[in-house]
């Protein structure tokens, strides 16, 4: 069985080159674009919904770009993953398009669910999302489930379902650290450590869940991987605001759940700088505390780290820094043209078409004439069917 | 063991208050969700046993501020601010009303009930029988419920059928403030689990309404003629309600319609339900949940059963398509609307 004690980052020594040393400019500058985005969509996703254009609920990512787009980064496109509401993020980390994912929340046709799922349903099968979830922590079991059958098929199938040789693959799946408390994870933690299930739990321990402080309703709170040991599992604590540090550690981690086929989870340290969702008196936590955070932001570190001319990359490049001022103003335009286009496509499309669209997607063969609410009054038709 | 009540600051001191010209009563105006806070407040005044727990129902007061101001007048031994937890929070408040209390947890939205639901139907439901008697359940299980709020699936849905056809538990759904207050305090005093839904869309609509500030109850199983009428009887509950009471007056003047809004579902008061179709011959139903196998199903059963003879029309309903609550845009296509409902009358009128 594998030990719960997290790895010695320490004692890799300095000289060996860390995951993210590998890795080109241009990658970690398209870390610093992904998060960027994030951050614009959800700045104007806010407005849209004080315009009254978004309805229902809707929970913002600010502050916790540099997560979904770090341990995305570590993953190949084909790994599954699944997440909490919290979604917007995971969605355009795993590449889909801001269009279709502000359509969704305008309840658009041309939304990734085609309008009928908002915030909180972001589903894009072709970049293996496998959805945000509304039931806090349910998708806990459905990640394992996902790992399961990659591992099935890698073991059992011997190809892959969808044509192709089988490969060893990792699942994600994302929670609040609220979801810590419900039954499923713990249920979905064990069967993956008895049947060694390639799932990585992570934690996005912003602290809160809505309004209730993660040691007011969890225990352990201090060292979440006393949890994971109880499960079999390696265990991991991982800042999550600083993201080349975070791949540094999470790339090795996905890489052994990889090769070992085994599962693990993590504690990844993270903060919303908003509320829960739109309306949030946040009577829970203090100005000064969100401040503490924004001063850690981790846009502003990476976009001057990479900014920086003393770093060791900056010198492999002649002394000059990987992104120069400029650029960083040409990729702060483009990603807000991309937002401001993706906010003209939702007002643009059509909403839902009634007819087509209230009653499809239930079954796949709907059975028409079977309905019960064929003849919605005596002797009308549905006008639906 | 109650305790006495010694006299208290009124609760929520911003609600206003008058005495009422006759009789000289203590009235006070509130809205359907303040009516419920209300109610809580005086409940727990009344018997210490009396206690609430729930996600953020303390230090927030609640997602929809249904416990605001609680824990500030009880403390946090008695408004439990508890983990996101719902099977945990079901399942130790069956356990604290079989050691004698009066729990009052809140499921924060209808679709939460789900990890909640083994708890609520495999034991709460079943304590009394499987006990024989000896062991009983008395809590009250507050969920808001039902769509029209911009919210998606899990957030907008009408499961009332699926838990009044777990026997056992009780089903309540008031529409107004005053059946609020009445019905929310019967439920507390009940001696058996009562799921308390409260819909949403109408916790702030449509006004404030002066209602009776002194403790009162209104008996669970037992309707209320909205209107009188002679022609059709038009069944409903909960928000349907103000659906068709817009369709009342959608409808010609001289057609007459006995409107009834359920109040508790189950029990059911079959009676009153019987008592106007013999009347009027003619019946249309309205709720928000999916055609198949909803409420609307079962008290056309009862008709077919007991009004055969004096029917005119068969039994018709309004009601939610079988399909996932849609978000935003096609909410409104799913929710029985005024229009539908007046073609349904008009119809079965027609027949
Ligand atoms: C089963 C269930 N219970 C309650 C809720 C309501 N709810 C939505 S989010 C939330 C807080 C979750 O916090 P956390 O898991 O920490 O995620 P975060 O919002 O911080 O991303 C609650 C109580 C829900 N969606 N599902
Ligand atoms: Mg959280």
């Amino acid at each position: 069985m594998a030990t719960a004690t997290a790895p010695d980052h320490a004692s890799a020594s300095k000289a060996a080159k860390r995951p993210a040393d590998q890795l080109p400019d241009a990658t970690l500058i398209g870390w610093l674009k992904d998060m960027l985005l994030i951050r614009e969509f959800e700045n104007r996703t806010a407005q849209a919904y004080q315009q009254a254009k978004i309805g229902g609920f809707c929970h913002l990512y600010t502050g916790q770009e540099a997560l979904a787009v770090g341990t995305i980064a570590a993953l190949n496109h084909d790994d599954p993953i699944v997440t909490a509401y919290r979604d917007h993020g995971h969605a355009l980390a795993r590449g889909m398009s801001p269009e279709a994912c502000m359509a969704e929340m305008f309840g658009k046709s041309t939304g990734c669910a085609k309008g009928k799922g908002g915030s909180m349903h972001m589903f894009d099968r072709p970049n293996w999302l496998f959805g945000g979830h509304g039931i806090v922590s349910a998708q806990n079991a459905l990640g394992t489930g996902l790992a399961f059958a990659a591992r099935y098929e890698w073991e059992v199938l011997g190809q892959s379902v969808e044509g192709g040789e089988a490969k060893k693959k990792v699942a994600l799946t994302y929670m609040g650290d609220g979801a810590l408390n419900q039954g499923v994870l713990h249920e979905s933690m064990n069967l993956a450590g008895l049947w060694s299930i390639p799932v990585i739990y992570i934690v996005e321990n912003n602290g809160y869940s809505m309004g209730t402080a993660i040691e007011r309703g969890t225990t352990m709170a201090s060292d979440l991987r006393k949890k994971a040991e109880a499960y079999g599992m390696r265990g991991e604590i991982i800042d999550g605001l600083d993201i080349v540090d975070l791949y540094n550690q999470f790339k090795p981690l996905v890489d052994w759940c990889r090769q070992e086929q085994r599962p693990a989870f993590v504690d990844l340290k993270t903060y919303r700088y908003l509320g829960h969702s739109m309306s949030d008196p946040q009577k829970y936590r203090t100005k000064e505390e969100v401040d503490q955070y924004k001063a850690k932001d981790s846009i502003d570190r990476l976009a001057s780290q990479l900014m920086d001319t003393s770093t060791d990359r900056a010198k492999a490049n002649g002394g000059r820094p990987v992104l120069t001022e400029q650029a960083f103003m040409d990729i702060q335009s483009q990603v807000k043209a991309a937002v401001q286009r993706s906010l003209e496509f939702a007002e643009n499309s059509p909403a839902p078409d009634v007819a087509s669209e209230l009653y499809s997607d239930v079954y796949l063969n709907p059975m028409k004439n079977l309905s019960p609410i064929a003849d919605y009054t005596i002797g009308a038709k549905n006008p639906l069917l | 063991m109650s305790s006495t009540t010694t006299a208290k600051e009124p609760f929520n001191p911003k609600l206003r208050r008058r005495v009422d010209d006759q009789g000289g009563q203590q009235l006070v105006e509130c809205n359907l969700v303040e009516a419920i806070t209300l109610t809580l407040a005086q409940e727990m005044d009344l018997d210490d046993r009396v206690m609430c727990l729930g996600e953020d129902v303390g230090l927030n007061g609640g997602v929809f501020r249904a416990t605001d101001g609680l824990q500030a007048r009880f403390g946090e031994q008695r408004v439990v601010d508890t983990p996101l937890s719902e099977s945990g929070i079901m399942g130790s408040a069956i356990g604290l009303a079989m050691g004698g209390m009066r729990p009052i947890p809140e499921i924060q939205f209808e679709g939460f009930l789900g990890p909640a639901y083994d708890q609520l139907c495999n034991h709460a439901a079943r304590y009394r029988t499987r006990s024989r008697g000896a062991i009983t359940v008395p809590m009250v299980v507050r969920v808001p419920v039902g769509g029209g709020i911009h919210a998606p699936e899990l957030h907008s849905d009408s499961p009332e059928a699926i838990y009044a056809h777990q026997p056992g538990l009780k089903v309540v759904m008031p529409s107004t403030p005053l059946d609020a207050k009445g019905l929310l305090a019967a439920a507390i005093a009940d001696p058996d689990p009562v799921i308390f839904f409260e819909p949403k869309r109408v916790y702030r609509l449509p006004t404030r309404e002066w209602i009776p500030e002194d403790r009162y109850t209104i008996p669970l199983g037992k309707a209320r003629i909205v209107s009188e009428g002679t022609d059709l009887t038009l069944v409903t509950w909960g928000a349907s309600v103000y659906q068709a009471l817009a369709a009342l007056d959608a409808l010609p003047e001289d057609v007459s319609v006995e409107l009834i809004d359920l109040r508790t579902i189950a029990p059911l008061d079959r009676d009153t339900v019987i008592e106007s179709v013999n009347k009027t011959g003619r019946c249309v139903i309205v709720h928000e949940a999916p055609k198949t196998c909803g409420f609307g199903a079962e008290l056309s059963s009862i008709i077919q059963e007991n009004c055969f003879l004096h029917l005119h029309a068969p039994v018709q309903r309004v009601a939610g398509f079988d399909t996932i609550m849609p978000y935003y845009k096609l909410e409104l296509e799913y929710l029985p609307d005024s229009k539908r409902i007046v073609e349904a009358v008009q119809q079965t009128l027609a027949y």
